[in-house]
């Protein structure tokens, strides 16, 4: 531990990788803030598993006591201790559900004498169990089901307007509070399944719906999915968690609708002296509205001045973060809006060249911006009486930015 | 105690608050004694009470509780109470607390090997894989992988089909660790065939798009594993090479740990197969904000990805990073477009132009690091870039690394007819040679020479004076060799000095630092864990004997069962050529005497064969060439049977040879040995060997050598069918890890109850080695004198009998020259061969000598010999009696069979025939090949 101190967290170069090796011990490490959490093994260990490890950790401490700061971590020792007991048994990790832990490890402490043989049978197979992650007996009054389709485009563009790299990275977010055990099945405008089905009945309506549907490159799922049905059909059903956890996550790369455009005028002036100009164009239905729109066009680190003007939104001019940042609060689709800075510089000596990082943007639009869209979701509860209509559902799509950059 | 203070003084009160009932109160009891008990073994013991009650209460988290508790309490004492309560909990009814129970055994393995074993868990273990929850399989499985990886030998998880199906079903349920913990162990597993091999890997391939990457990259080393066992052509070989490149491309969108860690993967997988990712070139695009260690690895990737179609996209983004803050990050992406440039030739111009606008830059690194690769594309592309020299010129003085001063001195001397001023370049080089490193002062001189054979006028005095500084002022041995070498090479031959130092040189190839093969094959077996995050093998960084068992791929199952000769390529190495390795940079230009020409030889006649070249070699252009040596140099395969022979006709004159006194030999004659397998072949293994028989057992007498720079561990040999059943007695018996440069002897007993089968030659033998690095492939012809057994000695009747009975189509005749013996001391030598001579009689002045000889398979030769005092030639007669039964012995269609026993035993009945007995006796073999049918028609009954 002593040597992973001195080699690694008080390195003073940047770390290198987070995986160290002193001493024939490796020393993974995870990063939250300014807490390390370090995982130690002498073995050839899964570095994969290891990593998944520390993030679920982290996970599971902020389920039990939110941020996770070193006060948090100081006046929680004992529970973090009894949690590491739970999850890791010798170094392999067991069961890392929030979930199901809450069901034994409360922070009150179990009174194990009030508990019935019944109950703690039932914790016991449940956390062994095929369905770790729902326990039995959970009841409604209402049973409402959110859907969230969270998405981030990831933009790479070069000054000359040309796509480098884009992609969507999306998430399918659901909130459940049903009762019983329901079986849910989960349906989107995937091609596959669409040309599928387009096979099966009238060759028009798979054209019709072939126009909407869009190829996901890759996705995973929650480990409630059963991997072997997608595999064989491409249909995704599960048994939910209670309460919120995230379905699925897919990526494409392919029609991607890129909400904004962001155009780049960089003209050096004499030595001491930078013209910046941006334009940033919405390309989205004029009748949607974008939110939070922020434009970060940095500057070099020799800024001595800048003077702004901007048609709408407010931009200042960050020294500390060495760059401009221009704020609007909303804009609608198939509209343009331009900035235009000077940017004073001192002279310098430094030969160097500024290195040009790329202006990033950020956003939130509330349409799925690789145009996936949710055709169904279907509950089905054997025990309990209430049909799939019972069901309040709600779907909501919010597209973000990822790291979504343009080259100047 | 979780801020570091010892309270271990608080022992026994803390003991006294174990029988609580208060299971938090209880959970920190536990935690204490597992922190205190090592240090307070006799108090511990009051512990163990309380654990055993602990195993039997009614709540299941309370027993599995107290069960994983003790496990952690490494002290001997408990340990053995801990059986008792361990064997209930594995029988459990709860899964909780049989899953505990499982890991438990591995942890009590961890402590005490000996007494697991004892107790039989190990079989309890294996039982519960068959469990019908699946986290206790998962655990079961997790437990026996951790046992047996600290047991290399023994076969704890000898998964077969059905464990393996259980296994399966198994990892559809359990969650997401166990199936990780399910994963790792398959990949472990051999399927039988290919088709096993795709079933499983169908099961597996959903698991691709797991949301933990974890189980994601098991996935992968399982499907990677197991591609190996499946043909090319197959549709679903195709399918599956599509189906891993989304879920890899998904793995960079994790943090960025993870993307390291996948990153690192992935870079073994593109050199594996590059198939996968050939399309996926701009997921490897550098983020502004990617931490520093994913960025360089994922600029690796993209260089092994370029190629034609994608190589503007790259150049494009090159230049981009090649102006970035990293320096690190910087020198790579400029070494990148060097690298580019050499791969793909197409784009080499545009490299260079590339290039050369860094250079305009004028940022110091950059420039220097971009005069290095440039000085590579020289190499590469020859007199084609050559304008470019005079902008490099201009930024000499810049230049303050040696590894690209180095480099600049290289273009200079390389060229230094075009360069106008070369000679005052080099000699502003040549004011600071002292000061300069190694690397500056070899390139230096090299270059300076180069220049004089250029130039021979103007720059005489600087040549004097350079040598004079490397070969007297220096301290530095590798440089006063050069210097030496350089002198001597001038003084004595101008000519040949130019021939040597201006040589044309090697191309250098494009593949760069490539992991080796077989190190790539077992790092696809790690896919997923440390090993494949350092790329480096197990054993480089675990303690000790623990986890270093070797796994290789399982070789691609062939489609007929036809002999593995040693010309199919072994198992997992790429078919065709390797490229060849150029090793990083910092070595590439210099060390030339590096190469073993031992200490300066003080006299002129240095320039000899043997120094030119070794001085070919270096100038050559430095290690590429020497690396590449091993690679162009073709194994001398064909001089292995040569030597072979040689060796036979050598034992022969030794057999017959007079000095060496009569009756001397104990034994039967042994051929020296000789080298079976050459080192070059058998990465830097080489065997030679020799047979023996020795007091009626046979021998192989092996000499193993270990020429790599690896240990080698884990012999084992195996014979492939032969004609004789020859066949290893006792395994390979290597006590010893064999280390770099080490050699040892073995013998290795055999006998002859192996399967027989028909070889061709008839005393072929197919041997396979098999060590930690590899299995090993070659042939060789054992002395058929071997297999004459020590009872050969026919009764004089029976003989006469035989021999009348014999046709004469089966008669072969041999001719042995210059044997100046006499009959006598011909009997005893072959006796010692156990070749017996029944009779002798003397017709007309010569001695006939009639002998017998039988096989290890029962089958008798007989023969007659006629010496001639005077003349030191033999005439051999071969009847050969046994033939048609050996013909029925060895069935093979059509074969030519006895022809080719008949001569050959007339080889080892000699001791060794070969040279002298096939030149002059030719024609007489074949007429006998012709008249082969009618003895093969003629039953003869053998005498036994």
């Amino acid at each position: 531990v002593d040597a992973f101190r001195v080699n690694v967290i008080h390195a003073r170069q940047q770390v290198r990788s987070p995986v160290t090796n002193i001493a024939r011990t490796s020393f993974f490490h995870v990063k939250r803030s300014n807490i390390w959490l370090a995982a130690v093994t002498k073995q050839n260990v899964n570095a994969a598993m290891v990593f998944e490890f520390l993030y679920k950790m982290c996970d599971v401490m902020t389920a039990y006591f939110g941020k996770i700061s070193e006060e948090n971590i100081k006046n929680n020792f004992v529970l973090i201790y009894e949690l590491l007991d739970e999850i890791l048994d010798f170094g392999y990790p067991q069961n890392s559900e929030t979930g199901a832990l809450k069901t034994f490890i409360t922070q009150q402490g179990i009174k194990s004498q009030h508990q019935t043989k019944e109950e703690q049978s039932q914790i016991t197979s449940q956390v062994t169990g095929q369905i770790g992650w729902r326990r039995e007996g959970i009841k409604y009054r209402r049973n409402e089901l959110f859907l969230d389709v969270l998405e981030s485009v990831n933009l790479l563009m070069s000054p000359q307007g040309q796509v480098l790299s884009a992609h969507v990275s999306g998430r399918v977010v659901m909130k459940s509070y049903l009762s019983g055990m329901p079986e849910c099945k989960f349906g989107m405008n995937d091609k596959i399944v669409i040309e599928k089905q387009g096979k099966g009945t009238a060759d028009e309506t798979g054209k019709r719906s072939g126009k909407q549907s869009i190829a996901i490159d890759d996705c995973t799922f929650h480990q409630c999915v059963r991997l072997s049905k997608f595999d064989s059909e491409r249909s995704i059903s599960f048994i939910p968690p209670d309460g919120e956890f995230e379905l699925m996550r897919y990526r494409t790369t392919k029609d991607i609708i890129l909400p904004f455009r962001v155009i780049p005028l960089v003209r050096e002036v004499g030595r001491t002296k930078l013209e910046v100009k941006v334009v940033i164009k919405s390309n989205f239905k004029p009748s949607l509205l974008a939110q939070k729109i922020e434009v970060r066009i940095p500057t070099p680190l020799n800024t001595s001045g800048v003077q702004v003007i901007c048609m709408k939104g407010k931009a200042k001019y960050k020294a500390s973060e060495n760059a401009i940042v221009w704020k609007i609060k909303r804009m609608a689709g198939m509209k343009e809006s331009q900035i235009s800075a000077e940017i004073e510089l001192l002279p310098t000596n430094d030969k160097k060249k500024w290195a040009r990082p790329p202006i990033s943007m950020n956003f939130e639009v509330p349409f799925a911006p690789s145009g996936l869209k949710v055709r169904y979701l279907k509950v089905f509860e054997p025990k309990l009486n209430y049909s799939d209509h019972d069901v309040i559902k709600w779907v909501r799509y919010i597209g973000r930015s990822g790291i979504y950059e343009t080259r100047c | 105690m979780t801020v570091g203070k010892d309270v271990s003084a608080l022992f026994p009160d803390v003991v006294n608050c174990m029988q609580t009932d208060n299971l938090e109160l209880k959970k920190l009891v536990y935690l204490y004694l597992m922190n205190y008990a090592k240090s307070q073994p006799d108090m511990a013991i009051m512990a163990v009470n309380t654990f055993v009650k602990d195993c039997e209460d009614p709540n299941p988290l309370i027993r599995a509780l107290a069960v994983r508790t003790m496990g952690c309490i490494r002290v001997d004492k408990i340990t053995e109470y801990l059986c008792e309560p361990l064997r209930k909990c594995l029988k459990d009814e709860d899964p909780y607390v049989r899953k505990t129970a499982a890991v438990c055994v591995a942890k009590l393995h961890d402590i005490n090997a000996q007494l697991v074993e004892d107790q039989g868990f190990l079989d309890t273990l294996k039982d519960l894989i068959s469990d019908s929850n699946p986290m206790v399989v998962a655990n079961a499985v997790a437990a026996l992988s951790e046992i047996a990886e600290s047991h290399p030998s023994s076969n704890l998880l000898d998964l077969n089909p059905q464990s393996i199906n259980k296994l399966l079903t198994a990892l559809n349920e359990c969650t997401e660790w166990g199936q990780i913990f399910i994963l790792d162990c398959l990949a472990n597993y051999t399927p039988k065939d290919d088709r096993e091999a795709q079933s499983i890997c169908e099961r597996v391939t959903p698991r691709l798009s797991h949301a933990n990457s974890a189980v994601v990259l098991s996935a992968v080393k399982v499907l990677m594993k197991f591609m190996e066992m499946l043909s090319k052509d197959l549709d679903y070989y195709g399918t599956l090479l599509k189906k891993l490149a989304p879920p890899l491309v998904t793995l960079l969108s994790a943090e960025p740990e993870l993307q390291y860690v996948a990153l690192r993967n992935i870079n073994l997988i593109v050199q594996k197969r590059p198939e996968i990712l050939k399309h996926e070139m701009k997921v490897f695009f550098v983020k502004y904000n990617d931490p520093i260690y994913v960025k360089l690895e994922k600029l690796d990737i993209m260089i092994r990805l370029a190629s034609q179609a994608n190589i503007a996209q790259v150049l494009a983004e090159l230049k981009e990073y090649a102006t970035e803050v990293d320096v690190d990050f910087v020198r790579k992406a400029v070494r990148a477009i060097g690298r580019c440039a050499i791969k793909v030739e197409q784009s080499a111009e545009r490299c260079v132009s590339t290039l050369l606008d860094l250079i305009q830059t004028k940022v110091n690194y950059v420039v220097q690091e971009a005069i290095v690769v440039i000085k590579d594309i020289f190499r590469k592309y020859p007199n084609k870039y050559e304008s470019v020299i005079a902008t490099l010129c201009e930024n000499l003085d810049s230049l303050d690394e040696p590894e690209a001063r180095a480099a600049m001195i290289w273009i200079v001397g390389e060229y230094a007819e075009r360069i106008d001023n070369a000679d005052e370049l080099l000699e502003s080089f040549l004011e600071g040679f002292h000061d300069e490193s190694t690397q500056v002062q070899l390139q230096l001189l090299t270059a300076i020479v180069k220049l004089f054979l250029k130039k021979p006028t103007e720059t005489q005095e600087l040549v004097q004076q350079v040598l004079s500084l490397a070969t007297q002022d220096s301290d530095n041995p590798d440089l006063r060799d050069r210097g030496y070498i350089y002198w001597r090479l001038l003084s004595t031959d101008p000519v040949a000095a130019k021939e040597v130092v201006l040589a044309e040189k090697p191309l250098i190839s494009e593949e760069t630092d490539l992991i080796e093969p077989t190190l790539l094959d077992e790092l696809i077996c790690y896919i997923g864990t440390l090993a494949s995050v350092y790329h480096k093998p197990p054993s480089a960084f675990v303690e000790g004997g623990r986890g270093v068992v070797h796994k290789s791929l399982p070789p691609r199952t062939a489609s007929s069962e036809s002999t593995e000769s040693p010309e199919t390529a072994p198992a997992g190495a790429p078919s065709g050529e390797q490229p060849d390795v150029i090793p990083t940079q910092g070595d590439l230009l210099g060390d030339l005497l590096n190469l073993d020409l031992g200490p300066p030889v003080s006299g002129p006649p240095l320039a000899t064969t043997s120094v030119q070249m070794g001085a070919v070699d270096l100038l050559g252009g430095g290690l590429d060439s020497l690396i590449g040596g091993p690679n162009f140099v073709a194994p001398p395969a064909a001089a292995v049977p040569a030597n072979l022979g040689a060796s036979m006709g050598s034992g022969l004159s030794d057999l017959f040879d007079l000095t060496s006194g009569v009756g001397t030999l104990s034994g039967s004659y042994v051929v020296p040995k000789a080298v079976w397998l050459p080192a070059m072949k058998a990465k830097g293994l080489e065997i030679s060997g020799t047979f023996t028989r020795q007091v009626g057992s046979i021998s192989m007498d092996l000499q193993l050598t270990n020429k790599a720079l690896q240990v080698m561990t884990d012999f084992a040999i195996q014979f492939n069918r032969n004609s004789f059943g020859l066949a290893p007695a006792a395994p390979l018996q290597v006590h010893a890890p064999l280390s770099p440069n080490q050699t040892v002897e073995i013998s290795l007993p055999l006998n002859t109850v192996g399967s027989v089968m028909k070889m061709e030659p008839l005393n072929n033998l197919q041997v396979a080695v098999k060590n930690n690095i590899d299995v090993f492939y070659f042939s060789t012809l054992y002395p058929l004198h071997i297999l004459f057994v020590e009872d050969g000695k026919m009764d004089r009747q029976m003989f006469l009998a035989t021999w009348k009975d014999i046709p004469n189509e089966n008669e072969a005749q041999f001719q042995i020259r210059d044997c100046p013996l006499n009959a006598e001391a011909v009997s005893s030598r072959l006796q010692g061969s156990n070749i017996f001579t029944v009779a002798k009689r003397n017709v007309e002045a010569q001695d006939m000598l009639y002998q017998s000889l039988k096989l290890t398979n029962g089958i008798w030769v007989l023969a007659e010999l006629r010496i001639q005092p005077g003349n030191p030639s033999f005439t051999v007669r071969l009847p050969a009696p046994a033939l048609p039964a050996l013909g029925c012995l060895l069935p093979c269609a059509g074969q030519p069979l006895l022809p080719s026993l008949l001569p050959r035993a007339g080889v080892s009945l000699m001791g060794a025939l070969a040279q002298l007995g096939w030149g002059p006796s030719e024609p007489d073999v074949n007429e006998h090949q012709n008249s082969e049918p009618s003895f093969q028609l003629s039953p003869i009954r053998l005498p036994r």
